[in-house]
């Protein structure tokens, strides 16, 4: 019996061949999908359109060009916004960053703030100000926590666009946050969106997480993910952006 | 001084990154063959790399001296080559491992099947495999990567590719490409198995960035090797950029770090290598031509310090680059006689957010350069009636 693989995984399965090729549909359909890929990189973070209360600041890679070439630049605030940032006691910080897909965070930082406030509120967490940063990678949360005094920083990121996924949010979560911190110290929830893991899911996970880490003062791989199983969920690249 | 003409010997003497900080370097130093050397010993890089281009340099002595060589003579020489030179001299060297299909002998080509999925979702993964296997793709290994570095998740994904696996009868390898830490545990919990993977780097500072140290890998290659399955049970993944991006390179260019990585993976006697070339993105690969360049310069590097390499022919999203670039990269390691490649969904990989090779390049690469699988893998595909969606799909 045939029948369609394609009901089972938005993999590119089922796309058939012309010899050992692909038919001209299926070549022009991942064209234009690459096309789209290319562009969300380049589309600017519009930090108002967010809706959320929060400190803008900015890396150090002043443009675009900067931070895809320069990631070191990407990891360190400019001194302007560094000055910005005042000193306190808090418990967590959660940083907002563009990384590389503003749309991904357009489309699902607020989201998962939604779902995730409450569940620190219940527990009475010292939440540091919500910081929103152009031109980050995950990294730079490091020194953003430390600046701000917290514990534990969680960085919302947006993943670099895949052909099927220009908008997918990661979130990177860091105990005792200062440069120099390595992926291995981190812990990591990705693929949140429309298609991938839901806000609601991802709010779990990531609570979960955020406990388990100020429990036992640690993140990254001797954190093991073992969060009660809330229906499927989805995780980690092997890269940081 | 120009790079072609140090002395070989000089790179031997004067580690680049520091015996006494740097297990990757005292690895390197103590595990060195004089005696393999000697017949090269008193060369210049650019003398080096007259000889490998010459007839003296057969298969059999390229074989012989590859324990005698240290990364950094790779790399050296690799940098004064140029393209075609990178794949006459890796043609060279085969370098054949086995397990369940071998992998690596003249005039095959293998790959490694990728069926990744965004949640792991164990249906959406089936599919992928059996749309693979029915491109004949797949004889170096079933290798999927996990969403989420989770032991329950890595044990169910073990089980599921192992089913899959027994009930075809199929000759390949399975691997859950988890933290090498989640896949002890789950082979302590008697999870089925077959290889042990792990992303490595060219220095020991960034080794400790994914994780890692040779006395982790040292224990993992144990646990795997006391299953008694033959002598290649490990699988490694590299990258250039790995060790800079986590401020671990020491001012050593990242093709050197690379090619260190090489020496990492040869203390395992690996069944599978393979350079992630276009992954870690344009930060440290810019572009097509640049990717084209490194991914030959691993596979040559990486052949020449006699591993079994292959490559994840990709780039990303953010990268200039394209999938024209892929197929000349794929083409040339295909003339270079590169053991393995990726197999990929319409080369899109929906988790890792990626693009690679796909299953219809397989079929492409072997179709114009008269390349065949691996030969357990062959007689297989040649048993097989259509493949029928199991239970598992279909309820």
């Amino acid at each position: 019996m045939a029948i369609d693989l394609r009901a089972f995984t938005p993999a590119r399965v089922g796309l058939g061949r012309s010899g050992n090729s692909l038919p001209t549909v299926e070549l022009l359909r991942f064209q234009l999908d690459h096309a789209r890929a290319r562009d969300a990189v380049y589309d600017e973070l519009d930090p108002p359109g967010l809706g959320v209360p929060h400190i803008l600041l900015r890396s150090a890679a002043a443009d675009r060009e900067t931070y895809l070439r320069r990631p070191d630049k990407g990891r360190r605030l400019n001194p302007e916004s560094r000055a910005r940032l005042e000193t306190g006691s808090y418990d967590a910080a959660i940083v907002i960053a563009d990384g590389l897909s503003a749309r991904a965070v357009h489309r699902h930082a607020a989201h998962l703030l939604e779902e995730l406030m409450p569940r620190l509120a219940a527990e009475e967490w010292r939440l540091a100000p919500l910081t929103v940063v152009l031109g980050g990678r995950v990294a730079i949360g490091d020194e953003i926590g430390q600046r701000l005094g917290a514990q534990l920083v969680a960085v919302l990121i947006g993943e670099r666009p895949g052909l099927t996924s220009p908008d997918s949010l990661g979130v990177y979560l860091t105990w005792d946050p200062r440069p120099g911190r390595t992926d291995a110290e981190r812990n990591c929830i990705s693929n949140i969106r429309t298609d991938g893991i839901s806000y609601a899911r991802a709010a779990h996970r990531l609570h979960f997480l955020m406990r388990e880490a100020r429990a036992r003062r640690l993140t990254g791989v001797a954190l093991k993910e073992e969060a009660p199983r809330l229906g499927d969920a989805g995780g980690a690249p092997e890269t940081t952006p | 001084m120009k790079l072609a003409d140090v002395p070989l010997r000089d790179l031997l003497r004067n580690p680049i990154v520091p015996y006494e900080t740097d297990e990757v370097t005292r690895l390197i130093c103590d595990s060195h063959d004089a005696e393999a050397f000697a017949p090269i010993g008193h060369l210049t890089v650019g003398e080096f790399r007259d000889w490998l281009l010459s007839e003296q340099a057969t298969g059999d002595r390229l074989k012989a001296l590859a324990p005698g060589l240290i990364p950094e003579m790779a790399a050296a020489v690799s940098k004064i080559m140029r393209l075609q030179d990178l794949v006459s001299v890796a043609a060279k060297c085969r370098v054949v491992t086995r397990f369940r299909s071998t992998i690596g002998l003249p005039g095959r080509l293998s790959t490694r099947l990728q069926p990744n999925h965004p949640t792991d979702d164990l249906k959406g993964i089936a599919a992928s495999i059996l749309e693979g296997l029915s491109y004949g793709n797949g004889d170096a290994v079933i290798g999927v990567n996990p969403a989420a570095d989770n032991p329950s998740r890595v044990d169910a994904l073990l089980h599921l590719l192992n089913r899959i696996r027994e009930h075809y009868d199929i000759p390949t390898q399975i691997c859950v490409l988890a933290h090498v830490t989640t896949q002890m545990r789950a082979l302590e919990n008697g999870a089925p198995v077959d290889l042990v993977f792990q992303s490595v780097a060219g220095t020991e500072a960034a080794n400790t960035a994914f994780g890692v140290n040779l006395a982790l890998l040292d224990e993992a290659w144990q646990a795997a090797k006391e299953l008694k399955r033959g002598e290649h049970v490990m699988y490694f993944e590299t990258g250039q950029g790995s060790a800079l991006s986590a401020d671990a390179h020491h001012g050593v260019d990242q093709q050197t770090c690379e090619a260190r990585a090489y020496a990492v993976a040869r203390r395992y006697q690996p069944l599978l290598v393979n350079t992630v070339v276009g992954f870690i993105g344009p930060e440290y690969l810019y572009d097509g031509k640049q990717i084209l360049r490194a991914g030959l310069e691993d596979h040559f590097c990486g052949k020449l310090l006699g591993l079994p390499m292959g490559c994840d022919i990709c780039y990303t999203n953010h990268a200039k680059a394209d999938q024209d670039d892929m197929d000349a990269l794929l083409t040339l390691l295909g003339v270079a006689g590169c053991n393995y490649i990726m197999g990929v969904p319409g080369a899109d990989d929906v988790m890792l957010h990626y693009q690679s090779t796909s299953f219809h390049d397989a079929l492409y690469v072997r179709s114009v350069l008269g390349l065949k699988p691996a030969p357990e893998f062959e007689a297989w595909l040649e048993r097989q009636p259509v493949l029928m969606p199991e239970q598992w799909l279909l309820t």
